[in-house]
């Protein structure tokens, strides 16, 4: 059985930096995205904001792979060099899936980190080995539930665990709480925040929620089919333009509380990861 | 196969008595096997419109078959469905219609050009064998194609499951995890195709897809993981399978049509099972 989703993370720097250059999409005859050049560095939560349909989800399936796009995405890493295919790490919007299906948190994560077939069923080390996974995000409770059984907030961290397992080069987070309770969009941004520190990560986060991106980003881009605004919260949140999109911003002066941790930059990403 | 008849003869059924029963119990049990591993990922991923699609399309390849002057038209039948399981995944890709649409286009299309071909002359009346399957007249070798495609099946579920499990749930999330998702799709359209086709023959074109669908629906009302749901699923498939064999020799029915109505008193058993466990 392979053990091939173990914690080893990254270097101190896990990676350094994620960097769009001129990156464009067109779906039939609409171009959602144009000329998005973006720097994302480690250990720094990169909120993304915008209109609906402004492209944000768009751009974060550009950055899978998922999408054809135009320009380049240059992933380097802390050794400075650039990997050809990066650990990413992906929360859906919400997992659209028949609920009726009888697959289990346990069957989710043997399926998507581990080359047993499932089918053939889940040996009792290789469950304790998932738990553990599990209890990074303290959901390892939750090992046998059935995936439609999850309550919102609980399916998004059982998610948040499976996207840190291996520990990716970088995090990318759909709308991740659309949908959940209000205390469970606590939880979900308090783990988030943790598990930048610890693992000093990388992260995107698509959000409508600008009291929770004020309070957890370190920084916010404002996205429009192409980047509008980009800097500290405070900052973007300021700008007319932002403020024309979402009238009913919250307070402003609201300080990032958490913000402050993970100020670390990799200045070789300056450098070298030229266009 | 010898070792198989002796085998079947020390059990104490009266309706084994036959060789061609013998053989056909053997087949059976080939492709529940088959229908059984495959059905959840079909229901899983929506393809229940799909794999029926193919099932109509053998109908041109019988007559590509025919036109060919083949005896048998088994191949060409696969290399048809394979091309239009291939074309449809194609088109849901880059079309921005809806897969159902893209489907129904092509089933009607296939279905039509298949049966205006082999009616000319009004000779049709021959080929309606295909439509509700004849396994009873199955050969060791026939027999030994199906063996080739269990075992091929098998080894694709071995490498391919947990892929197929995780596109299944979220296709960007299993593309987030290094899955070639198209490629995977597009692999099991064909590997769904080649099966529906190679044994159209002997469960017939009508009822082929609830055969593949049935067992796998039955299995999801009760288990509980996904192991219980792949094992249960092959345990209805040959379960009814069996069953449905044995009631169509004393009944004097088609055996396809009856394996399905047994898959479908399974079904409604589960069915209340999951109501009253609820």
């Amino acid at each position: 059985m392979s053990a091939e989703s173990g914690l080893a993370s990254g270097g101190a720097c896990g990676f350094c930096c994620t960097k769009l250059v001129r990156l464009g999409v067109t779906l039939g005859q609409h171009r959602i995205l144009e000329d998005v050049n973006l720097h994302v560095h480690c250990g720094q939560l990169t909120a993304v904001i915008g209109p609906n349909g402004a492209g944000k989800t768009t751009l974060l399936k550009a950055i899978l792979g998922d999408l054809p796009h135009t320009g380049h995405v240059h992933f380097l890493d802390s050794a400075g060099s650039r990997p050809d295919r990066p650990l990413l790490g992906y929360v859906p919007q919400k997992l659209e899936f028949d609920a009726t299906a009888p697959t289990t948190v346990r069957d989710l994560f043997a399926g998507a980190a581990g080359r047993w077939p499932v089918w053939l069923g889940i040996g009792r080390k290789r469950s304790e080995q998932i738990r553990g996974l599990l209890d990074r995000v303290e959901v390892g409770h939750l090992l046998d539930r059935r995936l439609g059984r999850l309550s919102g907030g609980e399916l998004q961290r059982v998610l948040l665990a499976l996207a840190i397992t291996p520990v990716p080069n970088l995090l990318l987070l759909d709308e991740p709480v659309s949908g959940v309770d209000l205390a469970g969009i606590e939880i979900f941004y308090r783990m988030v925040s943790q598990l930048r520190r610890d693992y000093h990560l990388s992260i995107i986060l698509v959000s409508h929620d600008l009291g929770a991106v004020a309070r957890f980003a370190d920084r916010i881009v404002f996205l429009n089919r192409t980047v509008i605004a980009d800097g500290p919260p405070a900052r973007v949140l300021a700008d007319p333009q932002v403020r024309r999109a979402f009238p009913v911003s919250p307070d402003l002066a609201l300080t990032p509380e958490l913000s402050s941790a993970s100020a670390g930059r990799c200045l070789h990403c300056e450098l070298e990861a030229g266009p | 196969m010898n070792w198989w008849y002796w085998l079947a003869g020390l059990l104490p059924f009266e309706w084994l008595g036959f060789a061609f029963m013998k053989n056909a119990l053997l087949a059976v049990i080939l492709v529940s096997g088959i229908f059984g591993l495959m059905g959840s990922q079909v229901i899983s991923r929506q393809m229940a419109f799909f794999s029926d699609a193919i099932g109509h399309a053998a109908l041109t390849g019988i007559a590509i078959g025919a036109l060919l002057g083949l005896s048998d038209p088994t191949w060409a039948m696969v290399a048809f469905s394979g091309f239009l399981a291939l074309a449809i995944s194609w088109l849901r890709r880059v079309s921005l219609s809806s897969a159902d649409t893209v489907i129904g286009l092509f089933m009607a299309f296939a279905v039509a050009l298949g049966i205006v071909i082999l009616s000319r002359g009004g000779g049709f009346a021959r080929y309606s064998g295909y439509l509700i399957g004849d396994i009873l007249s199955i050969t060791p070798a026939q027999i030994g194609q199906l063996l080739a495609l269990l075992l091929a099946v098998a080894v694709f579920w071995l490498l391919c499951f947990n892929q197929l499990m995780l596109i299944g749930l979220n296709p960007s999330l299993a593309q987030s995890r290094g899955v070639r998702v198209w490629l995977l799709e597009a692999l099991f359209s064909l590997v769904v195709a080649v099966v529906v086709t190679v044994s159209i023959k002997w469960v017939g074109l009508l009822v082929i897809n609830s055969m593949l669908i049935l067992p796998a629906a039955a299995a999801r009302n009760v288990a509980r993981d996904t192991k219980q749901y792949i094992g249960l699923a092959v345990l209805i498939s040959l379960a009814s399978g069996i069953a449905g064999l044995a009631v169509s020799y004393y009944l004097a029915t088609a055996t396809g049509a009856t394996i399905v109505l047994a898959a479908m008193a399974v079904f409604l058993f589960t069915l209340g099972l999951k109501r009253y466990s609820n």
